[in-house]
């Protein structure tokens, strides 16, 4: 290791030494460049938790306010569907798991095929979520667009368990609506922007890129991926579940 | 000159060293893709510059409009734009990105002994990010401005105005971004990137300084991004989370808009602290007292940051009970801030001073925060709050703290790291002359606010009664010495670019591992991997490695 050379004459750092081509000039080791970008990851999504903070502190607020407005909004979702995503996610944080561990392996063809089924796994996801969207928006739930309160002031034949709601504690369900579509819709974005990430992931991985003793990347976007996976399980019990049993 | 210990290099025959990271690669778009955290410092130095000065023109005309009593300048509405534009521009694009983008991205490296930032491409990417945002900015200002203040207050700015709101809001959402990226980098930089002997206890306290304010970045800027994004949903969709009309409350935006702002206040002036430490250490030649005080009362103020934001609400409609609680703890702040200033002058006692125009700068900042902390006293205050808040008296407490501060500091330590950064010094004596320029127009110009303030007139408009006007044709006045303040180091900088004395490795005497390598440094900074093998501000350490060098030599 001729750290002298590298410094004195940058541009020719590449002659005459020997250090993996994936170990970036700046760092010493490749331990350092693991541990470096590794905590840098763990930061970064410390900022996304706060990110996301500030919507749950939102919605503790609200909800402590208009109690039986979110009852009624969150008998408006549909668990089933909530349920089935949320195996989804948990089954796509495991196959992305398996992903990190086949790159940690060298294992190129198991990568591949794992992190494909990451992708597939997200797509379905989005999807149903997509229907879910459609399904609110075709009963006037979306605040702001198309938002009725009719559902709300009278008995819904659906759900014949729950009272009608008095006129104004009924337009505070818009509220619920408004967190239920910042929550789920910003998720939504980081799943769209990840299942971008994982489409370039598959295609350097293909090329053999991970598999060479350069996991930093892939372990990366693995904490990436279980961050937006720990988001959904905090998100499904606080929108779909936490007043079904009233 | 040649017997002398301090070895400066002869003036006449003395030139630049042959490799640096200046002339390491030529072109702008050697510039404008590099991953060199020095340059990256370059290309914000020039962007912060620009926009300092958009902003600071616009506070001329804020001043301007306010030499008369009547709206005979500008118009109500174009005076909103021009004074929420003046604060937009200073806040998040001048004030937050100036010493952790300028001097923060050239000397953290350095200074903990790398190589470079833990990350950087992504420092490249923060300085488009905020280049973008800045630009954003500029466009709403050029499509018809935004008046609801920096603070986008709601409901004013969801429902109300009809101006560049989601402009302006997706810019400040875009800046954010760069100010985390930032924030990330200087963490990873100063706990894995350190050089081997350089332990925590042995970091300048320049370093230290950013490091709490990176963890203001990364944990705040959150937050407000939440908060703009939301403003948007609301303005385009009317999703309705701070519209009362659909059960929403606009406190919270200001809760959630505070949670970010008041710790920014710590993100701009916990970097200028460590400058002014630096500064008055190096030209007092004493290694600061109670290092370790000052070391933790940086990492205290972030802690404390984040726990007095309400104090900005205490007029509007907060329960009593909490607003006694964050009364009391915008008071607990003060102590940190002031451990720092009695550490200051605990360090000038029976130090060497000699008084270079970063020291003069820093003498400014002393005094100027001081008065401005003080008066922050007073607004924490519940009562006195309740007097005095959206008046002047807390437009002069702000500047002083941001601009007496702040801009302080950050000009002290453009003077003290110029040598450093261009391998040149500036004109000694006009250098001086700016100094003593800017303090006195500083002073000029917002010490009447105060008074202002307290016989009662409002912030933000554009007219006021016939009795102030003395008062503001002075602040008028103190602006226009001001700007010549600020207009000068401008001139003279560029000018030493070119004809500046030859300034040698460290100009200064100062201890710091960027004063041990050549100016301007070459492209990875350091020839070997540094071992640090002294304590920090350890001049004695200095003095014999400086007599050991000579003695080789001769």
């Amino acid at each position: 290791m001729d750290s002298h050379a590298i410094a004195t004459h940058p541009e020719h750092a590449h002659a005459g030494h020997d250090h993996p081509p994936f170990l970036r000039h700046h760092f010493e080791s490749v331990e350092q460049q693991r541990e470096a970008t590794s905590f840098g990851m763990w930061l970064f999504l410390l900022t996304e938790f706060m990110f996301f903070g500030g919507m749950f502190v939102a919605y503790l607020v609200y909800r402590t306010w208009y109690y039986p407005a979110f009852v009624a909004g969150s008998h408006q979702l549909s668990v089933l569907l909530g349920s089935i995503n949320t195996v989804i996610l948990i089954c796509s944080s495991l196959t992305m798991s398996l992903a990190v561990y086949a790159a940690q392996k060298g294992r190129k063809a198991a990568l591949v095929r794992w992190l494909s089924i990451t992708l597939l796994l997200g797509l379905v996801f989005l999807g149903i979520k997509a229907s879910e969207y459609r399904e609110k928006w075709e009963q006037h739930h979306v605040p702001g667009l198309n938002f009725s309160v009719s559902d709300f002031v009278h008995v819904n034949p659906a759900y014949p368990g729950q009272p009608a709601l008095p006129l104004d504690m009924a337009e505070k369900t818009q509220v619920y609506f408004s967190l239920y579509f910042a929550m789920t819709g910003m998720h939504a974005l980081h799943m769209i922007i990840g299942i971008c990430v994982l489409a370039g992931l598959i295609f350097r991985a293909r090329a053999g890129a991970y598999t060479s003793g350069h996991t930093n990347t892939v372990e990366n976007f693995g904490l990436y991926w279980h961050f937006i996976d720990i988001v959904w399980n905090f998100l499904f019990p606080l929108l779909y579940l936490i007043s079904r049993h009233q | 000159m040649s017997s002398t210990i301090v070895s400066l290099p002869d003036q006449t025959t003395a030139t630049l060293p042959k490799h640096t990271y200046l002339n390491n690669e030529y072109g702008l778009k050697s510039w404008l893709l590099t991953r060199d955290h020095k340059r990256i410092g370059i290309l914000y130095l020039i962007t912060i510059t620009f926009f300092f000065f958009i902003g600071g023109a616009m506070a001329g005309l804020v001043r301007l409009e306010l030499l008369t009593p009547q709206t005979d300048l500008l118009a109500a509405d174009t005076y909103n734009k021009v004074f929420t534009m003046h604060g937009i521009i200073m806040i998040f694009l001048f004030l937050v990105p100036s010493v952790p983008g300028t001097l923060g991205n050239f000397l953290v490296p350095i200074m903990v002994g790398a190589k470079d930032l833990a990350f950087p491409k992504i420092n490249l990417l923060s300085w488009y990010l905020n280049t973008i945002g800045g630009i954003m900015v500029l466009a709403a200002l050029i499509s018809g401005g935004v008046d609801t203040g920096w603070t986008f207050t709601t409901p004013l700015s969801t429902h109300y105005v009809n101006t560049h709101v989601i402009t302006a809001g997706l810019a400040i959402f875009v800046t954010g971004f760069s100010s985390i990226f930032t924030g990330i980098n200087i963490i990873v930089t100063v706990h894995r990137m350190r050089a081997p002997g350089m332990t925590w206890f042995r970091l300048p306290l320049f370093i230290w300084s950013n490091y709490a304010a990176s963890i203001l970045m990364v944990l705040g800027t959150p937050v407000l991004a939440i908060a703009l994004v939301l403003v948007v949903l609301e303005r385009t969709i009317g999703i309705g989370v701070f519209d009362p009309t659909k059960g929403g409350d606009p406190l919270l935006f200001q809760h959630l808009f505070w949670f970010y702002s008041h710790p920014a206040v710590y993100i701009m002036i916990l970097p200028g602290m460590g400058v002014i430490s630096e500064v008055i250490s190096t030209f007092s030649r004493k290694r600061v007292f109670g290092y370790t005080a000052v070391a933790f009362s940086s990492v205290a103020i972030a802690v404390f940051g984040f726990l007095v934001w309400e104090h900005h609400m205490f007029i509007m409609g907060v329960s009593s009970y909490s607003a006694l609680i964050f009364s009391l703890l915008t008071m607990l702040v003060a102590v940190p801030s002031a451990i720092k200033i009695f550490n200051w002058a605990a360090t000038l006692y029976k130090g060497s001073i000699t008084f270079e125009t970063p020291m003069l700068y820093a003498f400014g900042f002393m005094g100027l925060f001081t008065i401005g902390g003080l008066t922050g006293v007073f607004l924490g205050s519940l009562g006195m709050d309740v007097h005095l808040t959206e008046t002047y008296f807390i437009v002069a407490h702000f500047h002083f703290v941001m601009v007496g501060g702040m801009l302080m500091a950050f000009l002290a330590g453009i003077h003290f790291w110029w040598p450093k950064i261009t391998g040149r010094m500036y004109p000694e004596n006009l250098s001086k002359l700016a100094a003593l320029v800017t303090f006195i127009g500083f002073i000029l110009t917002f010490f009447p606010q105060f008074i202002l303030g307290y016989l009662g007139m409002p912030r933000r408009y554009a007219a006021y009664p016939p009795e102030f006007q003395v008062l503001n044709v002075l602040s008028t006045a103190g602006a226009t010495v001001l700007g010549v303040g600020y207009l000068l180091p401008m001139l003279y900088l560029t000018w030493s670019l070119k004809y500046g004395k030859i300034a040698g490795p460290n100009p200064w005497q100062a201890t710091g591992l960027e004063w041990q390598i050549q100016s301007p440094p070459v492209v990875e900074n350091f020839l070997e991997t540094p071992v640090v093998d002294y304590e920090a501000y350890d001049y004695e350490w200095l003095a014999n490695k400086t007599r050991n060098e000579v003695h080789t030599v001769g």
